[in-house]
C-alpha cells in the first residue's frame, strides 16, 4: 500500500470553473490513468518511459485489479489459474520468474503485479480508494476527470488532464441471463462471481449455466465436490486440453503459427490432434461443436471431459424455463437442481464515459473503436486491455499502452504522424482483429493474439516512420 | 539499429529452460534508496569475477549490487542447448527478480548478452565493460594474440584466454594464475554466435549507456571500442594501461569509481 508523501498535491488554482461551478485543477501535461489492474499498471509504467506524469485512480485500497482476491469486484475463485501459458501472458520486458509453473495461480499473479508496481515505483502515483465517476472532453483535446472516495463519501474533485487511459477491465459487471420464472424459483441462485470457493457447492445438487473458462472450471469443482452436477452448454464446443504433444496447447499452437501455417490447416490439425487423443465428444452426450475450433473463445480444460467421462459431470442443453422447485430444459428434461450457478460472463461498462465519447452511437455497449483502444475524434483518449485474446492479454495491453504513449509524444515532435493516425483511427473504427467468430457479447472484442499484434506492428511502425 | 518486434512467436513458442541461477548479493545497510546494479560477466567467467572487488566497493558507495553467473559458469547449472537467447534470458530473469528497476553491467561478451537484455528489460541504465560485440575482427584480434588458445574455439572447442589478453604486467603473478585457473567455458553454440548472432533491437525506454575499457585491451581494439560507443551515442571512457578484465587488474578501482560517478550524475539512474 501506498505511505508516499511525495506525491504532488493537484493544485485547485486555475482560470477555468467545471460545469457546475467547481474549480477545476489543472495537472498539466499529466496523463490519467483509470485503474490500476494490470492493464492500468503497464499503462503507468509505459507512459512514465516515455516521461509523462500519471496520476492513476483506482477504487480499491490494493493493485491488481480483477486478480486481486481482495477486490470485492474480483472475479477469482479459490483455483483459479491461467489458462494462457506463462510466455503468452506476461508483459514482454517483465517475465513472470521462469520458476514459476506453466500455468500459474491467481495468487501468484496478483505477486506479479504487485512486483510489476514496486519494481517501477508506480505506487506513489496511484491514489487507492478513489473512484471516477465522470470523464468529460474539454476543449483543446484536454479531460475534466471527476472523483470521489470510493462509495461516494466526501466531495467531488476536478482535474483536468492531458490525456486519459481507460483501463477500467471488462470482467466485473455480470452479466445475468432472464428466464422465464426465475423469480419464482426457490433454489440458491448465484452468479459466477460471487462464487469464491468449492466449500459452496459440497453436497449439493448443483446446475452450471455456461461453457466458458470458469463455467468449466466450476462444473469440474463441483464434480469433485457436489452430490450431482448438471452443465449447461448452448451449444457443444472444443474443450482443448492444457498440454498436447507434451507441452503447453498454445505453445504448439504458435510454433504454428510462426511458421504461418494458415487457419484452416491450424483447424484440421487441432481437430485430427484432438479426435486421436481426447476423441469423440458426443459419445459422452455431449453436442457437437457446431463451429471449428479458433471460432469462439478457446476453452482450455483437460478436467472437464475426465470428469464427465466419469458421469460425475451430466452435461445438459440449454436452460427453457424455470419452475418454484425445477429446471427445466429445452429438450423438455426436467432437473432439480439446489444450487444454480449463472457462469454467463461480463460485460463491459463504462458508467464515466458518455457512450457517444467512444462511437457507441446505438447505446449497444459496443463501443466502436480502432485496434480496440483508439476513439475517432479523440485523439488524447485510449482504452488498454478491452480485448478477449486468444492468449494472454497483458502482453497486448503493454503493446497498446506503448502505442498510446508514442503518440502521445509524437503529437509534441511530430503531429503530422500523430495527424496521420488520427485520420486512420477514424477510417478503420471497427476493426476485427481474428477469424470468422459466433457472435455474442463475449466474441465482439475476440481477437487472435498474432493477427491483433502484427495490426499494432504496423501501427507502431507507421507512427515511428519506419 | 532495427525497429521494434512485436510478434515474438519464437520466444513465446519454446521458451527458455530455466536453471538454477547463482547471484552473488551485497546489499548496503542501511539501505539507501539507490537503484541495484546487475554484473554480467563475459563468457569464460563467473560471478565471481565481480565479487572479487567491484561488489564490495559498490556496496561501500551505497549501490546493492548483484553478481550472476551465466548458465553453464561460475556456480549456476547448466543446460543442454545453451545459446545467446539463454543467456540473455538469464540476465533479464535475474534483473526483473531484483526488487527496483536495475542498472545492467556487462563485461567482455557478457556486454553483448547485456545489450540484447536491454531490448526485454527496460534497465535503468546500461554500462558496457570492455563490450565484446563479436563479429570477424574479434575472431581476427584473437587469433593473433592467442593463436593456440582461440583456435579451437572456431571449431566448437573450448576457448583459452590467456594472462596475456585478460591483465596488465601491474597484476602480481600468483593472482593473474589464480583467475586465470578460474576461467570456465562458454557454450558453443553462443561462441559461434559471436561471430554471427542475432541483429540487436532498440533498447526499451532508451536507457542512458557508458562503455569503459581500455585502449591496450588486448580482446577489444579500440575501434571496436569505439564502434559499440557510437552505436549508443557517446564516446568510451579509457583507462590507459589496463588490461582486458578492468574489474581484476590491478588498478579495479578506477573504472568502478568512474562507473559509479556516472550514475550518480545521470538523472535518471538517481
Amino acid at each position: 500500500m501506498s505511505t508516499s508523501t511525495d506525491r504532488p498535491e493537484p493544485e485547485a488554482t486555475t482560470l477555468a470553473l467545471s460545469r457546475d461551478g467547481r474549480p477545476v485543477s489543472d495537472r498539466g501535461d499529466t496523463v490519467c490513468v483509470i485503474g490500476a489492474g494490470a492493464s492500468g499498471l503497464t499503462a503507468m509504467k509505459n507512459l512514465r518511459e516515455q516521461g509523462f506524469g500519471v496520476d492513476c485512480y483506482e477504487r480499491e485500497t490494493g493493485v491488481g485489479g480483477a486478480w486481486n482476491w481482495r477486490h470485492d469486484r474480483s472475479p477469482v475463485y479459490a483455483s483459479t489459474h491461467l489458462i494462457s501459458s506463462r510466455p503468452f501472458t506476461q508483459f514482454p520486458d517483465f517475465p513472470m520468474p521462469d520458476s514459476w509453473p506453466d500455468y500459474p495461480h491467481h495468487s501468484q499473479l496478483l505477486a506479479y503485479f504487485e512486483r510489476y508496481a514496486d519494481h517501477f515505483d508506480l505506487r506513489s502515483h496511484i491514489w487507492f480508494g478513489t473512484e471516477v465517476i465522470r470523464v468529460e472532453p474539454v476543449e483543446g483535446e484536454g479531460w475534466d476527470v471527476t472523483t470521489r472516495s470510493t462509495g461516494g463519501y466526501g466531495p467531488e474533485r476536478t482535474s483536468r488532464y492531458a490525456a486519459v487511459v481507460v483501463a477500467n477491465g471488462h470482467n466485473w459487471s455480470p452479466k445475468l441471463p432472464s428466464y422465464e420464472g426465475l423469480e419464482e424459483y426457490r433454489g440458491e441462485v448465484m452468479h459466477a462471481s460471487s462464487y469464491k470457493d468449492p466449500a459452496q457447492l459440497r453436497g449439493k445438487r448443483v446446475l452450471v449455466v455456461g461453457a466458458g473458462n470458469t463455467g468449466c472450471d466450476i462444473a469440474v469443482e463441483a464434480a469433485q465436490q457436489a452430490s450431482q452436477c448438471w452443465h449447461s452448454t448452448r451449444r457443444g464446443y472444443w474443450y482443448a486440453p492444457k498440454y498436447v504433444l507434451g507441452r503447453p496447447a498454445d505453445q504448439v499452437n504458435d510454433a504454428l503459427l510462426a511458421l504461418r501455417v494458415p487457419l484452416r490447416m491450424r483447424q484440421w490439425l487441432y481437430h485430427s490432434t484432438l479426435r486421436l487423443t481426447v476423441g469423440d465428444l458426443t459419445r459422452f452426450g455431449l453436442p457437437k461443436p457446431d463451429h471449428r475450433v479458433y471460432e469462439t473463445h478457446p476453452i482450455a480444460n483437460s478436467q472437464l471431459v475426465y470428469h464427465v467421462g466419469h458421469g460425475a459431470i451430466t452435461p445438459v442443453p440449454d436452460v427453457a424455463r424455470f419452475s418454484p422447485y425445477g429446471v427445466q430444459l429445452t429438450d423438455g428434461r426436467q432437473i432439480e437442481p439446489e444450487l444454480v450457478v449463472f457462469a454467463t460472463g461480463y460485460l463491459p461498462r463504462f458508467d464515466f464515459l458518455d457512450p457517444l465519447v467512444l462511437g457507441d452511437d446505438s447505446g449497444t455497449g459496443r463501443p466502436n473503436l480502432w485496434l480496440n483502444a483508439f476513439a475517432p475524434g479523440h485523439p488524447t483518449l485510449a482504452v488498454v486491455g478491452l480485448l478477449q485474446p486468444d492468449s494472454g492479454l497483458f502482453t497486448l495491453a503493454h503493446w497498446q499502452a506503448v502505442l498510446f504513449a508514442r503518440l502521445l509524444q509524437l503529437r509534441r515532435t511530430h503531429p503530422d504522424r500523430a495527424a496521420a493516425f488520427a485520420a486512420t483511427v477514424q477510417a478503420r473504427a471497427g476493426e476485427r482483429y481474428s477469424g470468422p467468430v459466433k457472435d455474442s457479447t463475449r466474441h465482439w472484442f475476440e481477437v487472435g493474439h498474432v493477427e491483433y499484434l502484427r495490426a499494432v506492428q504496423r501501427a507502431l511502425d507507421s507512427l515511428e516512420g519506419k | 539499429m532495427s525497429k521494434v518486434r512485436i510478434i515474438r512467436g519464437q520466444e513465446w513458442a519454446r521458451p527458455v529452460r530455466p536453471v538454477r541461477r547463482e547471484v552473488v548479493s551485497a546489499i548496503p545497510e542501511p539501505e539507501q534508496g539507490r537503484p541495484p546494479l546487475l554484473f554480467v560477466p563475459g563468457f569464460g567467467h563467473g560471478a565471481w569475477a565481480f565479487a572479487e572487488h567491484w561488489l564490495s566497493h559498490a556496496v561501500s558507495r551505497g549501490f546493492p549490487a548483484h553478481a550472476l553467473s551465466l548458465r553453464g559458469q561460475g556456480g549456476s547449472e547448466a543446460a543442454a542447448r545453451t545459446s545467446l537467447r539463454s543467456y540473455v534470458h538469464d540476465v533479464v530473469q535475474a534483473a526483473a527478480g531484483l526488487p527496483r528497476q536495475a542498472v545492467l553491467v556487462g563485461h567482455g561478451a557478457g556486454a553483448l548478452v547485456v545489450a540484447h537484455a536491454l531490448a526485454r528489460y527496460p534497465a535503468r541504465a546500461a554500462v558496457l565493460v570492455s563490450p565484446v560485440f563479436g563479429g570477424w575482427g574479434t575472431l581476427g584480434a584473437a587469433l593473433r594474440r592467442n593463436p593456440a588458445g582461440t583456435l579451437p574455439a572456431a571449431f566448437g572447442g573450448r576457448l583459452r584466454l590467456s594472462r596475456a589478453q585478460l591483465f596488465s604486467r601491474e597484476l602480481p603473478d600468483a593472482e593473474a594464475r589464480r583467475y586465470v585457473s578460474a576461467l570456465g567455458r562458454a557454450s558453443r553454440r553462443a561462441q559461434w554466435q559471436l561471430l554471427s548472432g542475432p541483429e540487436l533491437e532498440p533498447p526499451v525506454g532508451d536507457p542512458p549507456v557508458l562503455v569503459l575499457g581500455s585502449p591496450d585491451d588486448r580482446v577489444v581494439p579500440p575501434a571496436a571500442l569505439n564502434r559499440v560507443a557510437r552505436r549508443y551515442g557517446s564516446a568510451p571512457l579509457l583507462f590507459p594501461g589496463m588490461g582486458h578484465d578492468l574489474m581484476l587488474d590491478a588498478r579495479w578501482r578506477e573504472p568502478v569509481d568512474a562507473l559509479l560517478d556516472w550514475l550518480e550524475k545521470e538523472p535518471v539512474a538517481r
